[in-house]
């Protein structure tokens, strides 16, 4: 057990070694970032002082060594143009992603739990077809047409709905819909497939032997059992919402994460990406290792494996 | 699947046949094919088929509604857009964009992915730690914004696109691809070959590769979908395919402005074509999948 941790535990240090490598090098490939900090027609002297003072003109290494020793002690350096700390600004977006994350995730788990359920209990009925039919869409909708299509109804034909920005549960609303429509989708098909597994083992044949009412069996005994996975699944899910929501902030204009990305993007501000790409990975290197781990100790075979 | 493994080619050494994959026709998923077929079609005869310049538009036409509603004519059938241009013809060159990239970019992925997993699947050792530490790092990055990321980089270009999303997508090929190697290398027709005196070359291309080709392609059709919606996203965000340029994400982008004002067509039609495509390409994947390769059927 020991070793199995010590080794995962060393896959995720490699991980977060090689993703930092690659964010740091792709970004300085970017070009030259001061071009776009200072007004039109500024004199040589003055990029080169701003170059000086954001280090960019030092050899690659050497940037690269202060930025690691920078990032592990929580520096991600100033945004270039908000003239902030980027730590700062992410962790004031983080909430309104998180936020988003959450609600989209409850949305999915209330509409993908049910209906796989219910496909899974009769299998190849009218429900069941209805509901491939909806985790074929759902897969295939990209999610910012979803989110245009909604705010084309529900603002501005039916005016319900403010169309962008935050903070009314209002503003909530078709966002983490738009968020989380594809997420429904994937926790239904596999609602579907572990309720299918649970419903063929021996225990439910049992309870099903005993005379339970079959509502009872489902209900009590099978449920249960196919939830596990299917919560697992939304524990990486809601890590990957945070960071998937790009395109669905920019759509409604929601102040996360994702819309930072995009802005660090459209203005180069080369830390505030550099930040959130990193802090990205991160968390879902984190979250794979928590989850490698839990799993270890709840399966034995899995430590012993290579 | 048709692993052959008592296949002569194994130990005499005659070259082995590419072998596609053989596919019966029953229960041929008609739909997504037919839907598939318009599309190329219209793409590869997109200056033929199309009414007008998908680039250029006059002003005086602009946010026509479609033929079927007040005020539209029968001259733009889908309406125009916010500066006149036709929207018919820029789905319709919108098309061979999403086509290339698609088609383009899943090849660069398959073949990029197909050949690390096979090394790393077969040599094990150093290459197999190399190529696996990467490929879990790439897929710790969120696909699009890892794309994003770089579309940003790189500046915005068709043929950028389809370098990124190849460069981003290789490791699903990868990791499913060295799994398929690590079990097929067990198998004695593989051993029977490294027997024979076969080198390790040898035993990659001709004893491995065509036994993961079937694979591959079913990952390729899945594949399809997720790169022709991250193209769509990318244009969308403007790290995409540069403007002038018809491509569907692109439309959408532009139908935003004039989202608000009702000009609902601009948003529409533009989306039921990536649906459709991407739909189609989902549909032919999940048949290839459950006939060519019964081992990926739970995937």
């Amino acid at each position: 057990m020991r070793r199995f941790v010590l080794r995962r535990a060393a896959y995720a240090a490699v991980s977060l070694f090689l993703l930092s490598i690659t964010i740091f090098l792709f970004v300085r490939v970017t070009g030259d970032p001061t071009v776009l900090l200072v007004e039109p027609g500024a004199s040589q002297d003055d990029l080169d002082a701003l170059r000086t003072e954001l280090g960019l003109d030092r050899s690659l290494l050497v940037q690269y060594g202060t930025f690691l020793r920078d990032v592990v002690q929580g520096d991600f350096g100033r945004s270039f143009y908000y003239r902030t700390p980027v730590l700062e600004l992410y962790v004031s977006r983080l909430p309104n992603s998180l936020l988003l994350a959450l609600a989209a995730m409850v949305f999915s788990l209330l509409i993908g739990i049910p209906s796989g359920i219910m496909a899974a209990v009769r299998v190849g009925g009218w429900w069941d077809s209805a509901g491939k039919m909806f985790a074929l869409l759902g897969l295939s909708m990209p999610s910012f047409w979803v989110g245009l299509l909604l705010i084309l109804f529900f603002s501005v034909y039916l005016g319900w709905l403010p169309s962008s920005g935050s903070g009314t549960a209002l503003h909530l609303v078709m966002p983490a819909f738009a968020l989380g429509w594809y997420f429904a989708a994937a926790h239904m098909r596999l609602a579907r497939s572990s309720m299918l597994e649970v419903l063929g083992s021996e225990y439910v044949k049992l309870a099903r032997l005993k005379g339970l009412p079959e509502a009872r069996v489902i209900a009590k005994h099978a449920f249960k059992n196919a939830l596990i996975p299917v919560l697992t699944l939304a524990g990486i899910n809601l890590v990957l919402m945070v960071n998937v929501a790009v395109v669905v902030e920019t759509v409604f204009a929601w102040p996360g994460i994702g819309r930072l990305l995009y802005e660090g993007i459209a203005f180069r501000d080369f830390p505030v990406v550099q930040a959130t790409v990193l802090l990205g990975g991160t968390m879902i290197v984190v979250v794979n290792l928590v989850i490698d781990l839990l799993y270890a100790v709840i399966d034995p075979r899995i430590r012993y494996e290579r | 699947m048709s692993a052959d493994p008592a296949s002569p080619s194994a130990t005499t050494g005659t070259p082995a046949v590419f072998r596609l994959p053989r596919i019966r026709t029953e229960g041929l998923p008609l739909v997504p094919i037919a839907i598939l077929l318009v599309l190329v079609v219209l793409a590869v005869f997109a200056d033929v088929v199309a009414p007008y310049n998908p680039e250029v538009g006059s002003l005086a036409q602009r946010f026509k509604p479609p033929a079927w509603v007040a005020g539209g004519s029968t001259e733009y059938l889908l309406g125009t857009d916010h500066i006149g241009r036709d929207v018919l013809s820029r789905l319709i060159f919108g098309a061979r964009v999403s086509m290339m990239v698609g088609f383009t970019a899943v090849v660069i992925a398959g073949v990029l992915g197909s050949t690390l997993g096979i090394l790393s699947g077969y040599l094990g050792g150093w290459v197999d730690q190399v190529v696996m530490r990467v490929t879990d790092t790439w897929l710790a990055l969120p696909a699009l914004t890892f794309a994003i990321f770089l579309a940003a980089i790189v500046g915005p270009s068709e043929w950028n696109i389809v370098i990124i999303l190849g460069a981003v997508y290789w490791t699903r090929y990868a990791r499913v691809i060295r799994g398929e190697v690590l079990s097929l290398k067990e198998r004695d027709f593989v051993r029977l070959a490294i027997v024979a005196g076969c080198s390790k070359w040898t035993i990659m291309r001709r004893h491995l590769l065509p036994n993961v080709a079937n694979t591959a392609i079913v990952l390729a059709t899945l594949m399809l979908g997720v790169v022709i919606v991250s193209e769509a996203a990318l244009s969308f965000l403007g790290v995409g395919v540069p403007p002038p340029k018809p491509a569907w994400g692109l439309m959408l982008a532009d139908g935003k402005k004039g989202l608000m004002a009702g000009y609902w067509w601009l948003t529409v039609f533009p989306g039921v074509c990536i649906v459709l495509m991407v739909l189609a390409a989902n549909l032919l994947g999940d048949w290839l999948r459950v006939k060519l390769d019964p081992q990926l059927r739970q995937l």
